[in-house]
């Protein structure tokens, strides 16, 4: 596993192609770690593009929370690192 | 990106626009507490939508500026800051000059530091939310020192665009 230097990005410029994928903004919802148990901000995240995807680790261990690959016409979301994404939404009714 | 604008662009080129995207580095009007912005060189751009924002709500949340620049003419907005900080408007502006300061500069060139940080930003006991952005290393830096200041990590929004981007 590559170790993460300090050339990187943050939850922000996620945002363009989180987009493409959810309806709802995720850079505003609150990611838990599922290596330190931090809840922050995706925004917060630290995020590195010059990857064959995206690569978000959490800002406050480094641990990996989301990859994402677009190949082949599809996008590959692998959130294994988030223990939980938690969006703000209106009751329904 | 803005490699791409400033060297790849040329006129004729199509482009097609999204956005805005992202909700977390925003303002809104309806934000009444102190808002502290630092800004690291072009990092000054999505704070100055912030500070149009402010005048076009009429807003009377107070705005301090802490800007970080090389040297007095890479100031970026000039007129519109010269502007801001010549009226009584509610917007305090501060310059970092972290090579040439101009001669009536109050401080020799100088990056951020937490000294800074007490004399120019608001004091954590008046819970701005502050939004930094910048180069990493500089938003790194600056996000640091507010919290060392007191200030909540949740109230320090950031917004970095990269170690390559130019000095502060």
């Amino acid at each position: 596993m590559s170790m993460p230097t300090d050339d990187y990005l943050d939850g922000n410029a996620a945002a363009g192609m989180m987009s493409e994928i959810f309806a709802a903004d995720v850079t505003v919802a609150e990611a838990q770690c599922a290596h330190c148990g931090i809840t922050k901000r995706f925004a917060e995240a630290h995020v590195y593009l010059q990857a064959p995807g995206l690569v978000a680790r959490c800002a406050g261990c480094g641990s990996v929370l989301l990859r994402v690959v677009r190949a082949g016409g599809r996008a590959y979301i692998d959130a294994r690192g988030m223990t939980q994404l938690a969006f703000e939404m209106p009751e329904r009714g | 990106m803005s490699p791409y604008l400033t060297q790849t662009l040329t006129t004729g080129t199509r482009l097609e626009l999204r956005g805005p995207i992202g909700g977390w580095f925003v303002w809104r009007a309806e934000q009444t507490e102190p808002v502290q912005l630092v800004a690291g060189g072009s990092g000054i751009v999505p704070l100055i939508a912030m500070i149009r924002a402010r005048e076009r709500s009429r807003s009377t949340a107070p705005f301090r500026l802490l800007y970080s620049v090389r040297e007095p003419g890479a100031v970026l907005y000039s007129e519109e800051l010269r502007a801001l900080a010549g009226s009584d408007d509610g917007v305090r502006i501060d310059f970092a000059y972290t090579r040439v300061a101009p001669e009536d500069s109050p401080r020799p060139p100088h990056r951020i530091d937490a000294a800074l940080i007490e004399q120019a930003a608001w004091p954590a006991n008046t819970s701005p939310t502050c939004y930094v952005c910048g180069p990493t290393p500089f938003v790194e830096a600056v996000a640091g020192f507010l919290t060392t200041a007191g200030h909540r990590a949740d109230a320090v929004r950031t917004e970095r665009f990269g170690a390559m981007g130019e000095q502060r």
